[in-house]
């Protein structure tokens, strides 16, 4: 089975490698073209977040198996100043509710799963998910 | 990667040819909003056929490159994205509003024409 990367996030083109990593894998996994294309941009948006509110972190491309389905878990993990509003980060930011902006909604339908633990002293982590159909 | 800006008689063309980091889309924006008046420009096609991935910022910085022309003079207009980059974007809710689009370059300048039209000196 193909290997997990690990991509440090730091500057804006760590996101372009990020992303294109996420691709690499999908591709090898035999993901369908549309589903990598949501993960590449997936990923996009989780490395943009971490330059953008963290300055540093590292995204964590893996290959994962459950049963007899595939898949590829991603986790952004830095150690910046955490979201002080969780609930509010989960609104949709292009809409009238006044969310946070993160796009982490969005990431959110583009992945069959997420998960995301934030505080002040550790920082955020995104756990997203995509399995292979 | 710095974006190659052609000019074709009154357009500008930006064609894009691999992927951009967030600093490469801004300096493309800040490129054709300067080049608009240097050339007297009435439109500005970027292709975008080539990118496998447009998330927030990318959809964000066009939008800004095509309003900020548009105040100067000049209408722009997104052509090639792709399916697949069109259906995550709407995932996103990512819409480009207020944006002109186009299939491809050909049909990017056909709407150019159209557009500008009532631009043109009446002979």
């Amino acid at each position: 089975m193909a290997s997990k990367t690990v991509v440090p996030i730091n500057t804006d083109t760590d996101v372009v490698a990020a992303r294109q990593k996420g691709r690499e894998l999908a591709s090898e996994l035999g993901f369908v073209s549309t589903d990598s294309t949501l993960l590449a941009t997936a990923i996009s948006e989780l490395a943009r977040n971490i330059v953008r509110y963290a300055k540093h972190g590292e995204i964590l491309i893996a290959p994962v198996q459950s049963g007899d389905r595939v898949g590829i878990t991603v986790v952004a993990r830095d150690k910046g100043p955490g979201i002080a509003n969780m609930s509010l980060a989960m609104q949709d930011g292009f809409s009238t509710s006044g969310g946070l902006g993160l796009g982490l909604p969005g990431v959110k339908r583009l992945m069959d799963e997420f998960h995301l633990v934030s505080d002040a002293n550790n920082g955020t982590t995104v756990t997203i998910k995509k399995w292979k159909r | 990667m710095e974006v190659p800006i052609l000019k074709q008689g009154l357009y500008l063309i930006a064609s894009i040819q691999a992927a951009l980091s967030d600093v490469d889309l801004v300096h493309l924006r800040d490129a054709l909003a300067e080049k608009v008046g240097k050339f007297r420009a009435r439109g500005v096609i970027v292709d975008v056929t080539v990118l496998d991935v447009m998330d927030s910022f990318a959809s964000r910085t066009l939008r800004d490159l095509a309003h900020m022309t548009r105040l100067r003079g000049a209408e722009t207009v997104i052509v090639g994205i792709q399916p697949e980059v069109a259906f995550a974007m709407v995932q996103l809710g990512l819409t480009l509003e207020g944006v002109d689009t186009a299939l491809d370059l050909e049909e990017g300048l056909a709407f150019l024409d159209k557009k500008t039209k009532r631009h043109t000196p009446r002979g």
